[in-house]
This record gives C-alpha cells, sequence and structure tokens, in this order.
C-alpha cells in the first residue's frame, strides 16, 4: 500500500530577552552553573512571578508576523509534571487562552506555493539544564541541575499537522526561523538550543483523510535533523504497517549519530498535567491600539522583501527566496547594492563565490571575512572592465584572506585587465604567427580552434586581457 | 509593671517619653515568655539575641533625642510561613524544618523599616492548613485562656503569643479565617486585608487566591498602625492593588452614627452556639446604641461557601506545594532513583492534613474532573462575591460571628476533618470575595473563653471596618483583659 505522512510541528524558540520571563535575572547563555538565578526562579517558597513585558512583546510581535490573531484576554496556566528540572514542579505556561491562534506561514514546495497554518503560539518558561554523571538520568548515580536556563522565556509555536514530507517540516521550519529573524525576536541559534522542534508524525493510506496513530521526536535542534529523522521515522512506521503491525503512541528520541529514532516512553494514556489558571498572576489584556502599533512597528517579513527583489532587481523567484530566507542575508544583500553593484551581479556573486567560502568554513553570513562594503565595490569594477569576473574570483579569494580593498589587491598583484587594443593586437598577432596549425584549422571552417588561440592569448596576457576584445581582434584578424 | 500586657500606642508613648526603655521593655516581654511559653507553646523559633541588640539600638536612638517610628523597639513576632532572611522559616513542616530563607518577604522589609524587636517565630497549622494549629508538626500551641483548648489556626502562634503576653504584636496570615479564628478563639483583634492590599511576596503559598497576610494584636489601635505598616503595592506581587493606602491610624474616631450596618440572616441560624449567638447580637444591640443603622441582610450563597473553599484552596495548595520534592531545598529522604525520592521525601514529611489537600486538590483538577469541581466552584464563588457585591449597596459595613463557637478543647475534632472544615463557615466567604474582615472580642462564654466579633468591609474599605471596630472596642472592656494564665497574678 502507499502512505501518506502526516506532520506536525511544535517548534519552541527562545527570546531575545535580556532578562527572564517572571525575574529578573539574565538570559546569557553559557555562563558558569547556577549563576544567574535568584529565589524566584528557584522557586524558593513563597515567591512570586512578575511577567516581563518584553516576553509579551515579543510573543505578540511574533503572532502578528505569523498571521496570528492577538487574543486581546490571554491568561497564564500552571502545568503540572514532576521533573527535577523544573524547579516548582509546574511549568507556567499557558493553556485555553493563548496569546496568539489562528495563524500561518507559506512554503515553497515542489509543487509550489503551500500554507502550513499555524494552531497556536503561547508564552512559556523554559526548564533548567540536567547535568548526568551517565548517560542518562536512569543510569546516573548523581545528577546536577543548572538553573540558569529555568526561566529563559520560550514560545511554542503549533502547527496544524498539515506537512506531508520531511521536506516541508524543514522548509516550514526554515521559515519560522527567517521570520523571526526578521522580527528579531529570538537569536534562533539552533545549537544554543535557541530553536528546536517537536515532531509529530503519523501514516495513513495515500488518499485518505483519517489520522494515524502518531509518533513524537522531542527537541530537534537542526534542519537536517529535521529532515532525517522524519525521514527515518516514515520509513520506520512503513515497514510497521506493511508488515501489519501498528504505530504505538510514543515519544522517541533521534540518535543522530546512529541516524534512527529510539522509543523513549510510551504515552499509553495521556499524560495528565491537571492544567489550572495561575493565581499569582493577572490576565495579559491587549489593546487594538497595542496590536495596531505593534503591527506598524513590524519589519519588512521575507515574503515581502522576497517580493520587492523579484520586482525592483528582476532577480528570479529563486535567487529572491534564497537572498531573502535570513534577515542577515538579505541585508548584506541590499548593502552590496547600496555600494552601487549590480544586483543580478550581487545574487550571483552571494550565491556563488561567497556561499561557497562560508559553508566551506562553517560561517554565517555575519562572520564573512568579506563584507559587502567590498564585494559591492569589486562587483562594480567588474563592471566598469577593470578586471574580469574570471579575475575576479582571484580577487575574492584574496578578500577572504586579507582586509585588503579590491582596488588595492588588483593594484598589488598587477590584475588590471588589459583594454588598451594596440597592446591585445601585438600580442594577437605574435600568437597567429607562432601558431599556424589553428589557424589553419580556424580558416579551413573548423571555428572551434579559435579556442586554443583565446588560450595562449589569455596565458600570455595571465588572464588579465579583456576577453571580448581578444575574442573580436583574433576574428578580425583571421578573417583578413 | 506588666509592660507586656499592655498595646503598643501606650508603650510607644512610654518610650518617647522615656518612662520606659526598649530593652527593659524587651526584657519584660522574654520573661513573660519563659513564664508562659512551657504552657502556651507559641514560638517555633526564638531570636533573643537580636531582638535584645535591636532594643539596645532603639535606646541608643532614643538617648541621642532622636525620633522613633511606631513600632520602632516594641517587641512582636512573625507567623513562621513568612519569610525571614537568615531564620529558619518552617512552616511548621518537617519538609522545612532546617529552611533558612535567602530574601525577606515584602512585609518583612516593610517591618524591618520601623525597627521593631523581633522575638521570633509563630506555629501554626502546617502550611496553614488548619484552624486549630493542632497540625503543627512541631508541636501545639494552647490557648493562653485555658491551656487545655486549642488557640485556633491557623495562626495560633500569633494569636496565643498576643493573648499570653509574650508578642505584644504578631503577624498571621489568612486564607479560609486563619488570623480571625484565632484572635476569635484567644481574645484578641486580628485582621485580614481586602485581597491585594498587603503583598505576598514571601508568604509561602497556601491558596494563592486566597491568602493575606495581616496584624494580631492586642487592640484595633494597633491593628490600624501595623496594617498601614505592611500594606501597599508590591511591584514582586502582581496581585497586589495599586490604589493608594489611606491613612488607618487616621480613620479610628468614636462614630458610627448613620453607619448602615447588615446583618445577614443566612448567618444567625437555628442550632448555633447560643453563647455566640447571645454575644454578638449583644454587640449589635450596642452599634443601634451608638447611632448605627443595623439592617437584616441577605447573602443566600453562604452555604455553598465551604464547599467551594474546600475545592478551590487545596487545588492550589496542591500546585504551590509541588516544589517540595527534595531536590534543591528542604527536606530530602533518600530513594533508589529521583522518582523514588521525591514519593518517599513527600510521603514522610508532609502531614496527614496537608497530604489530604494535596489529594482532594489533584483529584478537583484531574481531567474530567475539573469541569465538575474546580470550574464549578470558580463560578460559584462569583455567585459568592456578588452576594456580597449586592449588599454593600445598601449597606456599609457586616457584622457577624467570627467562629461558630468559642475554643474547644485540644483533639476534639482531630478524627473529624469535615466538623473542623465547617468552623469556616463565617470565614471562608472574605477570602473568596477578597473583602477585609476584622475579629475583635465581643464577650466571654460561661467557662470564660472570648467570643469574637467579625466587622467586614468593602474592598479595600479597611478604613470603615477600623473604625466600626474601634467605636465597639472604646464602648466596653472585654480588649483590655488579659489571660493571666496563673503566672505573674
Amino acid at each position: 500500500m502507499k502512505y501518506e505522512a502526516v506532520i506536525g510541528l511544535e517548534i519552541h524558540s527562545e527570546l531575545k530577552t535580556n532578562t527572564k520571563i517572571f525575574c529578573g535575572c539574565a538570559t546569557t547563555f553559557g555562563a558558569e552553573q547556577n549563576t544567574h538565578v535568584c529565589p524566584v526562579c528557584l522557586g524558593l517558597p513563597g515567591v512570586l512571578p512578575v511577567v516581563n513585558r518584553r516576553v509579551v512583546e515579543f510573543a505578540i510581535k511574533a503572532g502578528l508576523a505569523l498571521n496570528c490573531t492577538i487574543n486581546k484576554f490571554s491568561k497564564f496556566d500552571r502545568k503540572n509534571y514532576y521533573y527535577p528540572d523544573l524547579p516548582k514542579n509546574f511549568q507556567t505556561s499557558q493553556y485555553d487562552l493563548p496569546i496568539a491562534e489562528h495563524g500561518y506561514v507559506d512554503i515553497e514546495t515542489e509543487e509550489g506555493k503551500k500554507r502550513i497554518r499555524i494552531t497556536r503560539i503561547h508564552m512559556e518558561e523554559d526548564a533548567g539544564k540536567l547535568v548526568h554523571s551517565g548517560a542518562t538520568i536512569k543510569d546516573s548515580a548523581a545528577s546536577n541541575v543548572d538553573y540558569n536556563r529555568t526561566g529563559v522565556p520560550l514560545i511554542e509555536i503549533v502547527s496544524e499537522p498539515d506537512m506531508r514530507t520531511p521536506q516541508e517540516a524543514r522548509a516550514y521550519m526554515e521559515k519560522i526561523k527567517s521570520i523571526l529573524e526578521y522580527i528579531d525576536v529570538s537569536n534562533c541559534r539552533m545549537e544554543e538550543g535557541n530553536l528546536r522542534a517537536d515532531l509529530n508524525v503519523s501514516l495513513r493510506p495515500a488518499g485518505t483523510d483519517g489520522l494515524g496513530t502518531k509518533a513524537e521526536m522531542k527537541n530537534i535542534n537542526s534542519f537536517k535533523a529535521v529532515e532525517d529523522a522524519l525521514t527515518y521515522e516514515i520509513e520506520r512506521q512503513e515497514e510497521v504497517l506493511e508488515d501489519g503491525g501498528h504505530v504505538v503512541q510514543e515519544t522517541r528520541t533521534w540518535d543522530p549519530a546512529r541516524g534512527i529514532t529510539l522509543s523513549m516512553r510510551t504515552k499509553e494514556t495521556a499524560q495528565d498535567y491537571r492544567y489550572m489558571p495561575e493565581p499569582d498572576l493577572v490576565p495579559i489584556i491587549t489593546t487594538d491600539e497595542e496590536i495596531r502599533a505593534y503591527k506598524e512597528g513590524l519589519p519588512e517579513l521575507p515574503d515581502a522583501r522576497q517580493a520587492r527583489l523579484e520586482k525592483d532587481f528582476g532577480l528570479s523567484s529563486y535567487d529572491a527566496g534564497i537572498i531573502t530566507s535570513s534577515r542577515d542575508m538579505a541585508e548584506y544583500f541590499d548593502a552590496v547594492v547600496a555600494e552601487g553593484a549590480d544586483a543580478k551581479l550581487a545574487a550571483n556573486w552571494m550565491m556563488g563565490d561567497l556561499s561557497k567560502n562560508l559553508n566551506q568554513e562553517g560561517k554565517s553570513i555575519g562572520e564573512s571575512p568579506v563584507d559587502a562594503k567590498r564585494l559591492g565595490a569589486m562587483i562594480r569594477l567588474i563592471e566598469k572592465g577593470t578586471i574580469s569576473s574570471k579575475i575576479g574570483k582571484e580577487v575574492f579569494k584574496a578578500m577572504w584572506e586579507s582586509k585588503d580593498d579590491p582596488e588595492k589587491i588588483i593594484k598589488d598583484k598587477g590584475l588590471v585587465q588589459i583594454t588598451d587594443t594596440k597592446e591585445i593586437e601585438a600580442i594577437v598577432d605574435s600568437v597567429i604567427a607562432a601558431n599556424p596549425k589553428p589557424v589553419a584549422d580556424y580558416k579551413s571552417g573548423n571555428k572551434k580552434a579559435i579556442g586554443a588561440l583565446v588560450g595562449q592569448i589569455m596565458k600570455q596576457t595571465r588572464g588579465k586581457a579583456n576577453p571580448q576584445l581578444v575574442n573580436q581582434l583574433l576574428e578580425k584578424k583571421l578573417a583578413e | 509593671m506588666k509592660l507586656y500586657a499592655k498595646p503598643a500606642h501606650e508603650l510607644h508613648e512610654m518610650l518617647l517619653k522615656k518612662e520606659i526603655s526598649s530593652t527593659e521593655l524587651t526584657k519584660d516581654v522574654l520573661a513573660r515568655m519563659d513564664e508562659t511559653e512551657d504552657k502556651v507553646r507559641a514560638y517555633i523559633t526564638e531570636t533573643r539575641e537580636t531582638a535584645l541588640q535591636a532594643a539596645a539600638a532603639t535606646d541608643e536612638k532614643l538617648a541621642r533625642g532622636e525620633t522613633i517610628a511606631y513600632f520602632e523597639g516594641i517587641p512582636g513576632a512573625i507567623k513562621d510561613n513568612i519569610c525571614t532572611k537568615g531564620v529558619k522559616t518552617t512552616c511548621a513542616s518537617k519538609m522545612l524544618e532546617n529552611f533558612v530563607p535567602p530574601y525577606d518577604a515584602t512585609v518583612v522589609e516593610h517591618l524591618a523599616a520601623e525597627r521593631p524587636v523581633i522575638l521570633g517565630k509563630l506555629n501554626m497549622d502546617e502550611f496553614a492548613m488548619g484552624g486549630s494549629t493542632e497540625n503543627s508538626a512541631f508541636h501545639e500551641t494552647r490557648n493562653p485562656w485555658n491551656t487545655d483548648c486549642v488557640p485556633g489556626g491557623s495562626s495560633g502562634g500569633s494569636a496565643a503569643a498576643v493573648a499570653a503576653g509574650s508578642a505584644i504584636w504578631a503577624l498571621g496570615s489568612d486564607t479560609g479565617g486563619s488570623i480571625r479564628q484565632p484572635a476569635s478563639f484567644c481574645g484578641v483583634v486580628g485582621m485580614k486585608p481586602t485581597y491585594g492590599r498587603v503583598s505576598r511576596y514571601g508568604l509561602v503559598a497556601f491558596a494563592s487566591s486566597l491568602d493575606q497576610i495581616g496584624p494580631v494584636t492586642r487592640d484595633v489601635t494597633d491593628a490600624a498602625h501595623l496594617l498601614q505598616v505592611i500594606a501597599g503595592h508590591d511591584e514582586y506581587d502582581s496581585t497586589s492593588s495599586a490604589s493608594e493606602v489611606p491613612d488607618f491610624a487616621g480613620a479610628l474616631r468614636e462614630d458610627v452614627k448613620g453607619l448602615k450596618i447588615g446583618v445577614p440572616k443566612e448567618f444567625f441560624v437555628k442550632g448555633m452556639d447560643a453563647e455566640v449567638e447571645a454575644s454578638v447580637r449583644g454587640a449589635i444591640k450596642k452599634f443601634e446604641e451608638l447611632g448605627a443603622d443595623v439592617q437584616e441582610i441577605s447573602l443566600p450563597h453562604t452555604e455553598y461557601a465551604i464547599s467551594v473553599y474546600y475545592l478551590i484552596a487545596p487545588a492550589e495548595a496542591a500546585t504551590n506545594l509541588e516544589r517540595y520534592d527534595g531536590v534543591s531545598y528542604g527536606a530530602r529522604v533518600d530513594g533508589a532513583d529521583v522518582v523514588e525520592m521525591m514519593t518517599k521525601t513527600r510521603s514522610e514529611k508532609f502531614g496527614e492534613e496537608v497530604k489530604r489537600r494535596i489529594l482532594i486538590g489533584n483529584y478537583a483538577l484531574s481531567a474530567g474532573y475539573y469541569d465538575a469541581y474546580y470550574l464549578k466552584a470558580l463560578k460559584v464563588r462569583r455567585l459568592i462575591k456578588e452576594d456580597y457585591d449586592k449588599a454593600f449597596q445598601s449597606v456599609d459595613v457586616i457584622v457577624a460571628p467570627t467562629a461558630p463557637t468559642p475554643a474547644y478543647k485540644i483533639g476534639a475534632m482531630t478524627n473529624d476533618p469535615l466538623k473542623m472544615y465547617l468552623q469556616d463557615v463565617y470565614t471562608v466567604p472574605l477570602n473568596l470575595a477578597g473583602l477585609p474582615g476584622i475579629s475583635l472580642p465581643c464577650g466571654y462564654s460561661g467557662s470564660k473563653m472570648p467570643i469574637g466579633l467579625q466587622i467586614i468591609g468593602k474592598p479595600l474599605d479597611e478604613a470603615t471596618v477600623l473604625r466600626a471596630a474601634y467605636t465597639y472596642e472604646q464602648s466596653q472592656t472585654f480588649c483590655r483583659e488579659m489571660a493571666d494564665l496563673g503566672v505573674k497574678a
């Protein structure tokens, strides 16, 4: 039988506030264990939470950017479960009145644009971090708890089960990351756990509407892992069903080293979180005026920016999509263009040599040794004909390795393009004289033979001769 | 000179006039403590050394001719569920037997600005759950008027200490009557302010939407002054009121002429304790004589208050008490793994009543029962509040008994939790509706046990409650009496 996967994501994103959601402790990542703590986030007897207004602001912005309706009356609830990384043994979260609901994002798929609905966005506090002496809590003689992360603000973005392939799930998560970066509410550093997803996947016979039993994979924190874990899990469930078995509702972990998912715990009955309204906090009331002001304050979002690049600069949808996929990338592009560089050339260089070099060294665009100013200047030199595109690659490489301006590199290395007709003519003449065979071949109708002559000229000029001029002059001389 | 028997406002005057020193006063109260504590056992922790240091500091200030704050140099004590930096705060529980908070409750910070003499931390029912102080994990507290009787609870230590003279003033907390009922049983003044009037930051939570800290004092004047010290908005408590705090002491004057006083018919029912009824009706008559306009009112949902309270309070308690798991503070009983450690810790370190309420609370919050119990309780809570809103359209204050009976014998109700819960019938509606209420003495039973009168006010209108209480207090002599305990006659 042919199966169809049904995939939904719950994405947790840490918000980039300076302080925690319910107290004044810093949210800085990587600090010494248990240094960013106070009675409130440690859940000591007698403490009370106070909502960080910045968290509400960021959550509303995220809601608006993800096309949600903002609930003007929203409240916090206690989600009760015992775990040693949770000091109060309840998480202050939101249950029936989340800050935002009913949104969507559009993603690009092979079949074109697809809309993924967002069920809700709610605010909650992060838990602490367990540091086990062994591999897991079960086979550890002792465990320590680091409460620095306790109370770091999170939003949880819950999607409808609208995705059908691992690629769609990845595209969805990339889109969410991109939007959160654009509106500047999360650092989205996946390696630090700023952005992580719980993946829910089930299978059903292709062409049917029902829902199969789902498995959940928690805390996936890279795009590759999203795609790989889902691919593996879909295959696993297919095999189970093909063998006449049934999928067990459970939580599984993704082991990236072995490339498999493993059963963590079986959810035979849903865990009862005994939700109750948080009596220590007052409801969050948001007015229409506030919502309007937040909406007006939002920056241009990826979809709009992509459309603008296509329209204003004639970029292809593909190129504009890649350039606007991250705010840093889009801003880099704008800065290159602001230097006076041609937009299409800027896009080509960014998606070509720049991306290749960044990927090789595992750097983000923000860490690029070649900034937008120098790349823009170099592109302008190509446009002016000072250097050829081919020489540009050499200049780019040199810029990557030094802090020098392209002009200085070109001067130091003597890379200025030869555009002097007389100079090139002299070389053309000498090459024609020294290579009678290709000349004869060309003249007898083998037009390809010109390539050997061009190669000789370029070799003699170390690539600096203007290629168009070389071709022009050669063709003229050979026709004589 | 029996300084221990005087109210703070008299002692404050005496200090200002240099008739006494704070050290002299403190030593007098400590001596009284020595005489009474083996009988009453109001304290869990005594802080005698720092108390005498504080007294000496006040005396130095007075010697330099500086002025002092109202409670400065006057000895008092704090219920042991209010966090005090560096001083054990146990909640009368084995779970927090050795817990020393690294921070002060907001009310303690306010108090500290007055520089009073703090004698120690007072006994209570474990985590404030109970009405007799028999649920303390450490020891019972006894009623100074008859040491065979309970002092009430959960602020039994606070009321007993003030009644015995081992503290001039005390702080208590009131979730369903825990200040007013022991004040009634011990013949002192106890006030539960409007919900939100006093910060809860640093009060170890029992039921967050009901808890309030309030004063336990010898008379109404001291109650007004102590409330003044602790009241006010707190940025650390989102539920604290932003309303301005009026001058409570300034509101005290002998005047109830034309004051509209409501008497709820549902509070005076057939079969109620005859002595309590007689005393309270006597007080109502007194108000009429003083010129008040007394009228009968109806609070039709009164009969549901106990049921609603015993769903909401345990539900909130169940989640509030989840944090006691042995992981990072408090008691820990080791186990083979983390689950066993948590289970053993909670099973062994919580007392029976606390566990009973956690079970009730979790049951009420469980999936499938939430709508039938907790949600229904929230709806009826609103109806109860609406009863009071309606009543306050026609009256300024409501008077009622504080407790259905005078203090009962120790052990009399320990095997019947439900009967004990019914003791809260007159006090819990105020917590559910968030209203201020005061209890002050209005008579004695035939066996000379105090009986309390409760005066209930509109939200944030403690001033009118205090004025009515003050006027009544000045009209009779109950408040000037003190249990002698057979010592220092």
